[in-house]
């Protein structure tokens, strides 16, 4: 049944390889959001920022910008348009762990298993919820996109995610079965 | 500026904020119901839900970080006299909302997807305007983000095939899968042509759903349970709730057409009303 897994970022590979779809994961540490845009500079860019056991969350945050910037709200977007960007991440980069929601399609599935990756999927929706298990703006890489598709380096402390597909390739979601 | 248009706007930011920061009652409710009757991680994805009602209410945040689309319902008195633009003060409520709470630009040109940065454009917000008797205005809004409208469809059936239209929005819910995030409301126009079905069918999530008499209420309740039985599930990650409600709105339509509009809101069905007075 399912289990309570704490999980502190850098991640390795045996942090993610024997988790199983159902398994609740509250993540710590840091993770970076991103959309359409920044998947396709990540691509074509050398990077300042350091993918190694990262964690990528599929948001495109509402910040407001005071002293330093805040969170205002972050629910996750639907990565199931993201897919197509990531057989190509994971093979330029040691990316462990995916957040958001909606599911992937199954070249990005099929990449997972490949590269020992996981997809954790947070409530649609929930942007307040979200917000409040972020600690902190650490940075924020190509502002120049736009708040909601730059990427944003974020502090988060027992993130609560349900592991939807595991290394295996096994996931949650239903419509992909046929 | 009269004191009708400034109370007008005021009034509708406000609505605005209302709906991005709360539920209707009734939906609430609804969320909680589900959550007592789901297990596992489907009984997690609610209560996760529940939990951001909270937070969004308390600390006065949007639900969803994406602010969404604004369509505004409006019935005007008769005996009111109207010395300014409706639209004008409207688009001023989304302006001063969007400032306010703060709310996500999300909307831009269709073509060159150019941000307009304050949520209005070229006819957004889209108002449905209607006269009513009396000195009143009664003013609704309904806010809805992109992924749910995407999975909207509309259909012209042969008019003899009314038996088939819940079995095709059936289909259409297990094809949207998790994208719409589930659970849903299914707002379904039925007659007029295909514009006003379409109208209808967003018409009918303002509405509490499950509440219509006679054939149309039996069609509610059957799309209701068919669609529930696919254990799409919250997120799209399995369990018996993947719609919390059904609500139809019909009109009459020619004798050789049955046009049928779905519409789908995510589980955050932001939507408020209020009505407001003449300025004495």
């Amino acid at each position: 049944m399912t289990k309570k897994i704490k999980l502190t970022t850098p991640l390795k590979t045996k942090d993610v390889k024997n988790l199983q779809v159902g398994d609740q994961v509250e993540l710590s540490g840091k993770i970076y959001t991103a959309r359409d845009s920044a998947h396709k500079r990540i691509l074509n860019n050398q990077l300042d920022f350091d993918l190694d056991g990262a964690v990528i969350y599929h948001c495109g945050p509402l910040m407001k910008k005071n002293d330093g910037w805040s969170v205002v709200a972050a629910g996750p977007t639907t990565s199931t348009r993201l897919s197509k960007f990531i057989p190509k991440l994971l093979k330029k980069h040691n990316v462990r762990a995916m957040i958001g929601k909606g599911g992937l399609n199954n070249q990005a599935i099929e990449s997972l298993k490949e590269h020992n990756s996981v997809y954790l999927a947070f409530p649609g929706g929930c942007a307040a919820l979200a917000a409040d298990y972020i600690e902190e703006v650490i940075d924020v890489k190509w502002l120049d996109l736009g708040m909601p598709e730059a990427v944003w380096k974020l502090k988060i402390k027992d993130f609560p995610t349900t592991v939807a597909i595991d290394t295996k390739g096994n996931k949650l979601y239903k419509q992909n079965k046929k | 500026m009269t004191d009708l248009r400034k109370k007008l706007a005021e009034e509708a930011s406000q609505l605005i904020q209302e709906a991005e920061t709360q539920l209707p009652g009734w939906a609430e409710q609804r969320l909680k119901k589900a959550y007592h009757e789901e297990e596992g991680v489907a009984e997690t994805q609610i209560k996760n839900i529940l939990r951001n009602l909270e937070i969004a209410r308390e600390k006065n945040k949007p639900i969803c970080q994406d602010t969404g689309l604004i369509t505004f319902y409006i019935e005007v008195g008769r005996d009111l006299q109207i010395d300014f633009s409706i639209q004008d003060a409207l688009e001023q409520a989304v302006k001063d909302a969007t400032g306010e709470l703060p709310m996500r630009p999300s909307i831009v040109n269709p073509l060159t997807r150019k941000n307009t940065e304050d949520n209005t454009g070229q006819g957004v917000p889209h108002i449905e305007y209607q006269p009513m008797e009396g000195d009143e205005i009664k003013l609704t809004v309904l806010i809805k983000g992109g992924g749910s409208e995407n999975v909207a469809r509309q259909k012209m059936f042969l008019p003899d095939e009314a038996n088939e239209i819940p079995g095709w929005v059936v289909d259409m819910v297990k094809e949207a899968g998790a994208k719409p995030c589930p659970p849903i409301y299914i707002g379904l126009g039925i007659g007029g042509g295909l514009d006003i079905s379409a109208k209808l069918a967003k018409k009918a999530l303002i509405k509490e759903p499950n509440t219509s008499k006679g054939e149309i209420g039996k069609m509610e309740n059957k799309i209701l349970k068919k669609v529930n039985q696919l254990e799409v599930g919250p997120m799209g990650l399995g369990g018996n709730t993947t719609a919390l409600g059904v609500s139809i709105e019909t009109a009459s339509c020619h004798t050789a057409s049955l046009p049928v509009a779905l519409n789908v809101q995510c589980w955050a069905t932001r939507t408020a009303t209020t009505t407001i007075e003449a300025p004495k």
